[in-house]
Order: C-alpha cells, then structure tokens, then sequence
C-alpha cells in the first residue's frame, strides 16, 4: 500500500472508532432533521411550506460545520498534544502527503454524511430539485473555510482547550447559521454578523440550490469564498507542529 | 565516513541555552549512549540529528547530511524513537507498525517485528489499553521498521519493567548486529554500561567525557570496596576479623566489605565461608564505579 493510501486508511479508521465522532457528524445532524421535521414548533423562511425543504440543506451545512471544522480541530490538537505530528515529522511520509490524506478523509465522511441524511431527508418528504454543481462548490468552499478555522483553532490551543473551543463555536455557528432557524427570526444586528460568518453563507447556498430555480445572494458567495481563503491562510501562518 | 558527526554544537531555546558545545561522533555501526542527568542537553542534541532543532552554532551530519537541508533524502534512511511515545492513543500495535512500513522504501515484515517486541497477544489492543512497557516496545518498532541505517533512541527503557528492558537490549543488540548505528540516550548507569560501545557523558550542554565504558572506568577511582549475598545473620565479627575489615548489612542477605576486592580479601572470604559451610549467592567488585566517575564529573562543581 502506497503511503498515502495507508495513512488515509488509517484515519478513516480512528474516525470510525471514536464514538463521539459519529454522535457528532451524524447524530446530532440527523436528530435534528428528523425532530423539527417531525415536530411543527419551528420558524420556516417565506416560501417554504414544509419544514424539511429548509432543514435538509441547513443540515448538510451542518455536517460539513461538523466535519470540516470540530472534527479537523479536535483530532488535529490531540494528534499536536500527543506528538503524533512530531513524530511524523522524521518519517519520510512528508507534510503534503500527511495533508492530503487527512482532507480527503475529511471529503469521504461528508460523501457518507450527505448520503445518510439525503436518504433520511427524502425518507421525510424532501422534495429537492438540486443544482449539483452550485451544490458541490460550496461543499467544497465550505470544507476549505470550517477546516482552516478547525486548524486555526487547534495550531496553537492545547487539546482539551480546543474541544472546548470548537464546541462552543460549533453551538453559535449552528444558532447563527440559518441551518436550523432561519436568519430573517434573528435581531437586526446579530443578523448582519450572522450574515458575514461562513455557516449562514453556506446554508443559503445550499437552501437555494436546493429550492426550484433558487438563487443565493452573491454576499452569500464572497463571504464563503473569502472565510475559505482567509482561513486556511492564517492557520498555514499560525501552526505549531509541536 | 562517521555514521553522526557533531562539531561543537549549540542550541538555544529563546534566551536559554541548552546545548553550550558537545562534539562527538558515532562509527558505523557503533551503538553510543548519550549519558547524563535531566536538563543535560541529550534530547536537544539528539533532535538536533533529527532536523527538529537548527544549530545555533556547530555543525551537525548524519550519514554525510544536513539534518535540516537534506531532510527529504535523510528520512528514510533513519529511525527515531521520541521520548514521548508519539502515537496515535487510538491506534492498534500491527495497524500504527503497517501504517509506518508504508512510508519506508524496504520496510520489515510488521507482523514478524510485532512478534520480536513480544506483541502479538496484544493485537486487538489499542496504544491507550498497553503498559508503559509494551508502549515503549511498540514505539521502538516503529523506530526500526523501516530499516534505519542510523537509529535515534530516546530513553528507550524509561519507565519500562524487568522484561521490556531486556526485550529493548536484545533488540538493540540485534541492530549492532545488523550494522545499525544507534545512539541512545538514558540517565540509566547501568543500562548505559550493558548497551553502549561507547559512553559520552553529558553535562549542562557541554561533553565531560567520551570512552568506552572499560575507558572510563579506568579513569575513575579504584574501588575501595566490594559486596557479595550470603544467608541472612551470618557472624559478622567473625568474617571481619577474617578480611581484617569491617562487614556491613547493605540489606537482607548482602553484606558489604570495606576494603578493596584485592584476590587475597577474596580469597579469604569464600575461605571462611567454605569453613562454615555457607553458600555464596553472587560477589561484585567495583560495580557502582561507573556511578562514581559519573558523580564526579557531573557533580563536581555542584
């Protein structure tokens, strides 16, 4: 087995193994599509009659929230705090391919993410009328900006520190996301911050490619674009190794 | 060509320097034990080899290479062993040993090593579920599964039990056997003088001495003593006026004999022994006397 291959075999297997990993990228996501589907007690944007038509693409924002950034930080920090990174730093396995390996672990389990609660989403009556490719763009913008900040939070902070940290940023960027209570309930001036955070500039992307003809707004696209770049850019600057 | 080449290396953390000036240099093959108290300066040394830490002053080569420049073709031609295990806790022992095979152009077979580090019962356990001992065993595989040409031990037998430590020497002695060049480094006396060809001895960053351990026990003090293991309660006065020296208990069963373990003090204890029909369970002569040129040259000015 070539060395990539063989490291990102391995992560993917210490992902599968920790427990808290799947409550977290799967459970929490699916729970929540599945409870506000189910149960008639929440907000729905104008347009939208059924609660699923909002929840299914807030969750899969949710998912790459959960994947790319407390995922990436959480195991990046302990890996640092415990000397994994040091030690691979001696063997010829070499940062790119290190790195590689770890986004596209990163990519498998939002593939298994967004099949899991595509099938429950349309299990609930989602009726999507999807455009892929606006779709795959911002999953993909999305995984660069929440891993750049998973690995700006976890470069310098120690790990049950960065737990904390990525946990608590997880909770407002599920609050202020418009993935699972729309923007328009929120405060004029916690609106206009939400709107310039990466999750609800996700989440819109996705509702809109995932509504007939939706279109999101082009604030939308700068801003997930500009926490994409931004935030890869100032983990790369900010790392510790060790 | 030496295997490691150091010239009077410096290295500094910040405003603390915590390498001052260590020269050394470790044939081919040749196992050489870095040897001294905490905070001497044998890790930094050792990842100055490793390309972790960029000389301050000095020059460094392993295997003719600039650990730092020429990272990318040292690489795979070394194996380290940190202090810290540096082990994903998740990992199982044949998954982290395949993991790093595949980084290596010629590895070892990993189950055939798992075996020789005596793991295999421990297959299905993860490095959070092993002892100190098998974590310290797993680590050093990991170190050598690639077939280093130079291998960096770290403490290998720290905090490990009776038997890690002798898988950990039978291991080692295997690499000299191999052509390995190790270097190792300990604050363990006696571990240093069974491993090592060659002992440098380390001491706030700077090299107080450099031999083999036959070398540096010849420059120490003669002993003055010597100590054997006898039943218990054995007529104490008697033997001392045997030896025409006084006998100590050191503890429950070993006695220790102030005067110097000429052949005419021995003889004459296995004599009187013979006459009272004793056994003698084992008699060691100057064997805590690498500890005193130890003490002496690392506590000298203390």
């Amino acid at each position: 087995m070539t060395a990539f291959a063989a490291q990102l075999r391995v992560e993917l297997l210490l992902t599968a193994r920790r427990g808290e990993t799947l409550l977290l990228v799967l459970g929490i996501p699916l729970l929540l599509l599945v409870f506000f589907s189910s149960v008639d007690v929440l907000a729905l944007p104008a347009g939208i009659d059924d609660p699923v038509d909002f929840l299914a693409p807030g969750v899969l924002a949710l998912a790459v929230l959960s994947t790319g950034m407390v995922q990436t930080a959480i195991g990046t920090a302990f890996e640092r705090q415990y000397g994994v990174l040091k030690r691979l730093g001696v063997t010829p396995l070499g940062r790119p391919r290190l790195l590689a390996a770890k986004i596209t672990a990163i990519l498998a389990v939002e593939v298994v993410q967004v099949a899991v609660l595509t099938v429950a989403a349309l299990a609930l009556g989602w009726d999507p009328s999807v455009q892929a490719g606006a779709a795959l763009a911002a999953v993909v913008l999305g995984t660069a900006a929440f891993g750049g900040l998973g690995l700006l939070i976890a470069g310098r902070l120690r790990g049950e520190t960065t737990l904390a940290a990525a946990n608590g940023l997880y909770l407002v960027l599920l609050l202020l996301g418009g993935m699972v209570f729309p923007l328009a309930e929120l405060p004029g001036a916690l609106r206009s911050i939400a709107e310039l955070l990466p999750a609800a500039a996700l989440a819109d992307i996705l509702q809109a490619a995932s509504t007939g003809g939706g279109t999101a707004a082009d604030r939308s696209w700068w801003v997930l674009a500009a926490w994409a770049v931004a935030a890869p850019v100032a983990a790369a600057l900010t790392f510790r190794w060790e | 060509m030496a295997a490691i080449d150091v010239s009077g290396l410096a290295v500094s953390y910040g405003p603390v320097r915590a390498v001052a000036d260590v020269s050394f240099a470790v044939a081919a093959g040749e196992t050489v034990v870095l040897l001294g108290p905490n905070g001497a300066g044998k890790t930094t040394t050792v990842e100055a080899l490793e390309g972790y830490r960029r000389p301050a002053a000095g020059q460094v080569r392993v295997l003719g290479l600039d650990p730092v420049a020429d990272a990318r073709a040292l690489r795979p031609r070394i194996g380290v062993m940190p202090q810290a295990g540096g082990v994903h806790p998740g990992i199982r022992p044949l998954e982290a040993l395949r993991l790093f095979a595949s980084y290596y152009p010629a590895p070892l077979e990993p189950a055939a090593l798992l075996e020789r580090v005596g793991l295999t019962h421990r297959v299905r356990s993860s490095w959070r579920q092993l002892s100190g001992g098998e974590q310290q065993r797993l680590s050093l595989a990991l170190a050598l599964v690639g077939r280093p040409e130079v291998a960096f031990l770290d403490e290998p037998t720290a905090g490990i039990d009776l038997e890690g430590r002798q898988a950990v020497r039978s291991l080692v002695a295997g690499l000299r056997a191999d052509g390995v060049s190790v270097l190792m480094t300990t604050h363990d006396l006696e571990e240093a003088e069974r491993t090592a060809d060659r002992i440098v001895i380390v001491d706030r960053g700077r090299v107080v001495a450099d031999g083999t351990p036959a070398e540096l026990l010849a420059a120490g003090p003669a002993a003055t003593t010597f100590s054997f293991s006898a039943p218990v309660g054995l007529d104490r006065a008697k033997l001392g006026e045997a030896l025409g020296a006084p006998v100590e208990v050191v503890e429950a069963g070993r006695y220790q004999v102030s005067t110097a373990p000429t052949p005419a003090a021995v003889a004459a204890l296995t004599a009187w022994l013979a006459e009272h029909d004793l056994p003698l369970g084992d008699l060691a002569a100057g064997r805590r006397r690498l500890e005193d040129v130890f003490l002496r040259l690392t506590e000298g000015d203390r």
